[in-house]
């Protein structure tokens, strides 16, 4: 079970293709569509898709969604201005057809596509993308997307210019310039505004929602909600892309999500072909759908390393001496640099990635994965694994053994701690396994304590009552700026030490004026140079232990046409409106 | 005469497994928690007599156990690699009860061969020894907490049903309010509240008391109903008649009513207790790695990969089958004999 779900550094949504822009309309002349043209294979209309979803969605409101779920489903009813395209990884016009900055980086001109309409028919506006914003930034709403909308404390403005120009004012230029409007959501003002107004709009498009009560911008529609079994969507015949033979899409004419709660099952029901897509496997499942005999009508893809990274972290918060005073009396270990680097040398990455995902998955160093080519900093060291320099490193730390190899602190205690693990993550279960017996060779008697995911969230974010944890985060995106609340030393997942009045280490006051700097540089040289910084930093003071970062593992039918996989969430589902049913006989893998 | 041997053998059976279970170290060729990271899941070594050459030898051996060079993961026996199988041989260490401990196994193979009887796991470790050590824990925690809950419940049924009036309806309404507590939930908070260390020992009694605590409900609900329908019998009311005392009538004509309930009970509990320690490892109130639990090796068997992938892994679940079946054997044995006594 992927439970990690609000657990991630930034929250996006999914949809859209690549796209070869519309010949642009000359100024003055409307047109009466404004369809975009996407690249890709030639489908035929018609046909269903079936894909299993892992756990129920929390809502279908895009304004209040948090989980991957439920932003899975939205992501297929709803679109956005601009988008990430997650084959390319970079951004592409979406309802808004073509966008203009201005020199000192403030100001973002969108000229919106003319002629589209939501689902229901009503025509898309300036107006509704003023109304969206006003609920993204409205503190009332608590939208997880609003601290994104923020840039030095001031949130962005939003005028409407005429009915298909829309400004947007930022209070300092914005780095991931245009990938800012990503995921968000736009929304039907004609349905929405009078709740809003009234103060209900945070219980609207509720999994209860009624569809008539429902319109997007997206592929898909929903049709028919059966709590704990399915969700059937149908196609959006207002969409506003078109195939480059000028079909208009998407293709398929239906959407289910069948509600499918473990890995096991869904690989089950991938397998007997009543589902199309697997979004994500575990390398042991991927691994026998590739010995399978049937694999043939499956084409599976090895994506390689995606932007998740898992990792060990010690408790350094500031903790009340009276309350926990056990924990206190360990961080004199955790905050030792020395500690964290001997812990870090005795890990077994290599064989960490070997036996828990079958080799399907990459050692690292630091958060940045291999996969994030573009950002990655590769000067960044691979240290091998060595026991023998972590026991001199913990020797330097005053750290000393007793006659039955035990290691023993400056003080003779004895080194104790435990390791919080999600129980219901098996492959994370195995890596805090590995890593005791690694860390037992160097002398520490390490406990691993599994925990139920939602009580070991609680322990690190709430009560702070644990004293090492094994967990992963999940970058929504390959820019750095989302994880500005992981990095900066008062950011809400800034896991090690949260919320520090002021940074408790140089180079914590370091990482928040790095992290500034490259939010708010124009130029991906400049933020390049700034986000290997901290990258280096955090590969120098350890405040995770990076371990290794997981392959993404996805698979379909060879009937499925168009299927293009990508490392951003949502990895198989995020050009659905291409996708397409091959007719018999000329299945075949892309 | 038949059924004196066939309980004589089931008995010397159950012994032996106990006596297993009770030194895993000396039974088991290798440490529960050794890895060997270079031999993930591999398949139970083969016994051999013949050597590739055509050699016959009186002392069995195996074969190394290489991967094989097609990269399928799957494993080759190197025929160059002859590791003996030879008996009380000098080991890791392993702690016996009182603290004594022991270097000696009862067998293992030449050095730097390995003998791994029942295959290994995902980290190379040998599943024979897990099973046997796993035994110390499952077993005993399946036993006692068994005797706690039919204990428990025993009591309360006989006395709800023996008394009546006032104190049934106390205890059923306390039975009944047992039943219908989200025991998921009052486990989380449980959870909560106690440190996150807990040492083996800990967790073996904190097993043995949630699952007596979860589990005494419906044998009392069952053995008041028994009590209910003895008690009425002819022959109660005829002691009864006769002036016998309650303690007397209790004794000698219901409680043995309750005996083959009992047993039968005890032989389905121990098992459903033994499973019931994955789910509270889930939450984290059982015995955490790398100490095994058979519970815990059969929660690899749940999973997709490991149940069609390596067939192996199935050995625990069998010996456990036999484990169990002894059990219900020993049972129906004991219900025999009380029938013969009472006869």
């Amino acid at each position: 079970m992927r439970n990690n779900a609000w657990l991630r550094i930034a929250i996006r949504a999914p949809l859209a293709a690549c796209f070869v822009m519309a010949a642009t309309a000359t100024p003055g002349t409307p047109r009466p569509q404004d369809y975009a043209t996407v690249k890709g294979d030639l489908g035929q209309a018609g046909g269903w898709l079936v894909v299993a979803l892992r756990s129920e969605p929390k809502t279908l409101n895009p304004i209040l969604s948090i989980d991957a779920t439920s932003r899975e489903v939205i992501g297929a009813m709803n679109a956005d201005l601009v988008h990430i395209n997650r084959g390319t990884q970079r951004t592409e016009p979406a309802l808004a057809k073509s966008w203009s900055i201005s020199p000192d980086g403030r100001k973002y001109t969108l000229q919106l596509r003319r002629g589209v309409k939501f689902s229901d028919g009503v025509p898309f506006t300036a107006d509704d993308v003023v109304f969206s914003f006003q609920l993204y930034l409205d503190e009332n709403l608590h939208s997880p997307q609003r601290d994104l909308l923020i840039v030095s404390d001031k949130p962005i403005a939003v005028k409407k210019i005429d009915a298909y120009t829309v400004e947007f004012e930022l209070a300092k230029p914005y780095g991931p310039a245009e990938r800012i409007f990503d995921g968000l959501a736009m929304m039907p003002k004609h349905l929405l505004e009078e709740s809003y107004r009234h103060g209900k709009l945070s219980q609207m498009w509720g999994t209860n929602g009624r569809p008539e009560e429902m319109a997007g911008l997206g592929p898909f529609h929903l049709r028919e909600y059966l709590p704990g079994q399915r969700m059937v969507l149908e196609r959006n015949a207002h969409y506003w892309k078109t195939d480059s033979s000028g079909v208009r899409l998407p293709y398929l004419a239906n959407l289910t999500f069948l509600l499918v709660p473990t890995e096991d099952a869904q690989v089950i029901k991938f397998q007997s072909g009543e589902t199309q897509v697997l979004e994500r496997a575990s390398a042991d499942n991927f691994n026998l759908l590739q010995k399978d005999a049937k694999s043939e009508t499956e084409c599976l893809s090895d994506l390689g390393p995606g932007l998740e990274f898992v990792f060990l972290l010690f408790n350094m918060n500031s903790l009340d001496a009276a309350k926990s005073a056990d924990i206190v009396a360990k961080q004199t270990w955790f905050r030792e640099l020395k500690f964290r680097q001997a812990v870090s040398l005795a890990m077994d990455r290599k064989g960490m990635a070997r036996l828990v995902y079958n080799g399907r998955a990459t050692p690292i160093w630091g958060n940045v994965s291999p996969g994030n080519k573009l950002w990655l900093n590769t000067s960044i060291p691979h240290p091998e694994r060595s026991l023998e320099q972590a026991k001199v490193l913990l020797q330097a730390a005053g750290f000393s053994w007793d006659a039955g190899g035990g290691l023993l602190d400056a003080q003779k205690r004895r080194v104790t701690f435990t390791i919080l693990v999600s129980s219901s993550n098996a492959q994370r279960s195995k890596l805090a396994t590995i890593a005791q017996d690694d860390l037992k060779q160097l002398g520490m008697e390490v406990q691993v304590v599994p925990s139920e995911f939602r009580a070991l969230v609680d322990r690190v974010l709430n009560t702070k009552d644990y004293e090492g944890v094994l967990m992963n985060l999940v970058n929504g995106d390959v820019d750095p700026t989302p994880e500005m609340n992981l990095w900066l030393s008062n950011g809400e997942t800034h896991l090690w030490n949260l919320g520090e009045p002021k940074p408790a280490t140089a180079w914590e006051a370091e990482l928040d004026k790095l992290m500034e700097a490259q939010m708010t540089s124009p130029d991906y040289a400049s933020r390049k140079k700034l986000y290997d910084r901290v990258q280096e930093i955090a590969a120098q003071n350890l405040p995770f232990i990076f371990l290794v970062s997981p392959n993404i593992l996805v698979g379909a039918q060879n009937s499925i046409g168009n299927f293009r996989p990508g490392i951003i969430e949502p990895y198989a589902l995020w050009n659905v409106d291409q996708l397409f049913v091959r007719k018999p006989g000329a299945e075949k893998c892309q | 005469m038949n059924s004196r041997w066939r309980n004589t053998l089931f008995i010397t059976a159950l012994a032996a497994l106990h006596l297993f279970v009770i030194f895993p170290g000396f039974f088991a060729p290798y440490d529960y928690a050794a890895q060997d990271r270079e031999l993930p899941f591999v398949p139970p070594s083969r016994l051999h007599f013949v050597d590739s050459g055509g050699a016959f030898h009186v002392r069995p051996f195996v074969y190394a156990w290489r991967e094989a060079s097609d990269s399928s993961g799957a494993y080759a026996e190197d025929r160059t690699q002859v590791r003996r199988v030879r008996f009380f041989v000098r080991g890791s260490p392993y702690a016996v009860i009182g603290g004594w401990a022991g270097r000696f196994h009862l067998f293992g193979v030449d050095q730097p061969g390995r003998i791994f009887l029942f295959g290994t796991d995902y980290f190379g470790r040998d599943e024979f020894s897990r099973m046997l050590y796993g035994g110390r824990i499952s077993l005993f925690a399946g036993w006692f907490g068994a005797t706690v809950a039919l204990l428990v419940g025993g009591l309360a049924g006989v006395l709800s049903g023996y008394c009546g009036k006032w104190i049934d309806a106390v205890v059923m309404r306390l039975v009944e309010l047992f039943l219908a507590l989200p025991w998921l939930y009052l486990l989380f908070a449980v959870r909560a509240a106690l440190p996150l260390r807990i040492r083996t020992v800990d967790a073996f009694f904190l097993l043995v008391g949630v699952v007596g605590l979860v589990g005494w409900a419906r044998p009392a609900r069952l053995i008041r109903g028994i009590v209910l329908s003895a008690k009425e019998r002819n022959f109660v009311l005829a002691a009864r008649a006769m002036g016998a005392s309650d303690l007397h009538i209790l004794y000698k004509h219901v409680l043995p009513q309750t005996y083959d309930t009992l047993l039968t009970m005890a032989a389905l509990l121990v098992p459903q207790f033994i499973l019931a320690e994955v789910t509270l490892s889930f939450l984290g109130l059982g015995v955490a790695e790398p100490v095994p639990s058979w519970g815990s090796l059969l929660a690899e068997l749940q999973k997709y990969s490991v149940l069609t992938s390596y067939w192996w892994m199935y050995l625990p679940a069998t010996a456990l089958v036999g484990v169990f079946l002894a059990y219900h054997w020993a049972s129906s044995a004991l219900q025999e004999k009380l029938r013969a006594g009472n006869a």
